[in-house]
């Protein structure tokens, strides 16, 4: 019975390195076109900047928490549109070439996840310098951070399978929103409850469930897209 | 050839269901007082009952109010009419809690009871009470000879509602269901009859869920007071209903049929699931007014009552049956209109 066992192991070796494959191509693509990348960044820092011109200063800490989630998911929306949106079809061929189905999308997610870790933790910043540090006062500073690093897989895996929907369209950012918009808002409901409570200093134990919430939703959705992503494939 | 007698049926039943939930009178009760406060010393409140017989039961006709273990006659009582009548307090005893339930007895409605009917005003509220009387001689114990609907506070003649309301969302909820085996069943053989299937169900499912919300937001206008209330269980099926109107926007948006079918089948089981974890599953870790919804009872409330089960019942089976039907109509219709196009072509 030793054969499944290493079979299966072999399997996952396999996978790990055409998820890997995938992964390095998008970094490469992404250094190569720095204006995409760039792009994302600059509509974080011009949402806050709007938020700045139109709020001031926010000290409310549900006013404050929500706003930040609310930029940071259209962010996320601009970034996971890209991501198979940008494909050209030889490319396309190329990923088909290159790793089977579930490789490509588990890779996506990956450097979804990757690429929108770095905005959200950078969107926090800018937003804290222009929208001022007052809700932070009584935070629970490793639970803000876990409910950041939580926010930002649980957007970009939830939101790949659709954006690889959406790219099949011809509207690719309107049927984006459309798509993902009700498909989100139970993860953006529990992230915005899980950082509020952060702010306020709730204690882990009170707060952890929201933690293990969001993390069974991310599983949910990397799982939903990892069985149904290969009928979008095959073309 | 009658394979269909389960399509008569339920439209049978559902008609039935309506009738009968709508000409059932509703059982006594008391809907209404005012004042809503009993002062210190005496205070005389006019009692508003419905479908109550005052002035027949004048005989056996008792009233009390209660507080905490301590229970309050009035020295005075005048009868109105059959649904009116007027009752004088006299309270200045240490009471035990804030609020005051009513109960009105007698022969013909029995024992009529309106929870926290009133506030105290004015009086000392402490940890003993200092008397309590003995108002009545016997309680008058009815058995209900004709066939009525519970009568609740705050709920009164809107009960009915939940021969409606609660069945659409149960023929919702099938509905979908049947749309997801199919879209599951498209993308394992990619036959476009099961695309159809799918697309069919969930426009009957829409449909339901449209009227789900209309009897639900008229029965939260009439219960909690605004035709929409920010709560988890409204927001979740809101979001159901934008969720399938999102997968015919899908639908339509791509011209190549097989593809269109299979973006749909993809979108819609992921959906489903979004959408289960979203009406089923959150709510319920936050506070609701809903039944059902964070300790609030749901059907257990009218256990009691045989009556409107008897009704409801059948009355969500009926509802499912006509939904699938719907669906089914639905489905034929369009196969009929894409053999015409080929016929024409």
């Amino acid at each position: 019975m030793a054969i499944p066992r290493n079979q299966s192991s072999i399997f996952v070796d396999l996978m790990w390195r055409e998820v890997k494959a995938v992964v390095a191509k998008d970094l490469k693509m992404e250094l190569r076109q720095r204006h995409s990348i760039g792009g994302v960044l600059l509509y974080i820092i011009a949402s806050v900047f709007v938020a700045y011109l139109g709020f001031k200063q926010v000290t409310n800490v549900a006013t404050w928490n929500a706003l930040f989630w609310i930029i940071a998911l259209f962010a996320s929306f601009n970034a996971a549109a890209r991501s198979f949106s940008a494909e050209t079809e030889g490319r396309k061929l190329y990923l088909f070439s290159l790793a089977s189905a579930e490789a490509v999308v588990v890779g996506k997610m990956l450097y979804n996840a990757i690429l929108l870790l770095i905005m959200v933790f950078l969107g926090f910043a800018i937003y804290i310098l222009m929208l001022g540090s007052t809700p932070l006062l009584d935070a629970n500073w490793g639970a803000l951070i876990l409910s950041l690093v939580l926010g930002a897989t649980g957007l970009s895996f939830t939101l790949t399978l659709v954006s690889a929907l959406a790219a099949q369209t011809d509207n690719n950012l309107g049927m984006m929103a459309v798509l993902g918009l009700p498909v989100i808002l139970p993860l953006i409901l529990l992230i915005i409850r899980f950082s509020k409570n952060a702010l306020d200093g709730i204690a882990w134990s009170v707060n952890g469930v929201y933690a293990w919430q969001i993390v069974a939703v991310t599983i949910l959705s990397l799982g939903l897209s990892y069985i149904l992503f290969p009928y979008l494939w095959r073309e | 050839m009658s394979i269909s007698w389960w399509k008569w049926l339920s439209a049978l039943v559902v008609l039935t269901t309506l009738i009968v939930g709508l000409k059932t009178p509703l059982s006594p009760g008391i809907p209404n007082v005012n004042p809503t406060k009993l002062d210190y010393g005496a205070t005389s409140v006019t009692v508003t009952g419905y479908n109550t017989h005052f002035q027949k039961a004048s005989e056996s006709l008792q009233i009390w109010v209660k507080n905490g273990d301590a229970i309050f006659c009035p020295y005075e009582t005048a009868i109105v009419d059959e649904n009116t009548m007027r009752a004088s307090f006299s309270i200045t005893e240490v009471l035990e809690g804030a609020f005051f339930d009513l109960y009105v007895n007698n022969d013909i409605d029995g024992t009529l009871f309106l929870p926290q009917a009133f506030l105290q005003n004015g009086m000392e509220v402490g940890l003993k009470p200092d008397k309590t009387e003995k108002c009545l001689d016997r309680i008058s114990v009815i058995e209900a000879e004709t066939y009525d609907f519970p009568n609740q506070p705050i709920l009164n003649e809107t009960i009915r509602n939940i021969l409606v309301h609660v069945p659409s969302w149960f023929a919702m909820i099938l509905v979908m269901l049947v749309s997801l085996i199919y879209s599951i069943k498209y993308l394992n053989n990619s036959k476009l009859e099961f695309d159809t299937r799918a697309e069919t169900a969930a426009h009957a499912g829409l449909l339901f869920a449209f009227i789900g919300l209309a009897t639900g937001s008229f029965w939260a206008r009439f219960t909690w007071g605004a035709w929409w209330v920010s709560d988890p269980r409204l927001n979740g099926a809101a979001l159901g209903v934008l969720v399938y109107l999102a997968y015919f926007v899908l639908k339509s948006s791509v011209s190549d049929r097989e593809k269109s079918a299979r973006l749909a089948a993809v979108y819609n089981i992921f959906a489903f699931t979004m959408m289960i974890l979203f009406i089923m599953v959150l709510p319920r870790m936050t506070d609701s007014l809903h039944p059902g919804v964070g300790g609030n009872p749901a059907f257990s409330q009218y256990d009691l009552d045989d009556n409107l089960r008897l009704v409801f019942y059948p009355a969500v089976a009926g509802w499912m049956g006509l939904a699938l039907w719907i669906a089914q109509l639905r489905y034929r219709m369009i196969i009929l209109r894409l053999r015409r196009k080929t016929r024409n072509e």
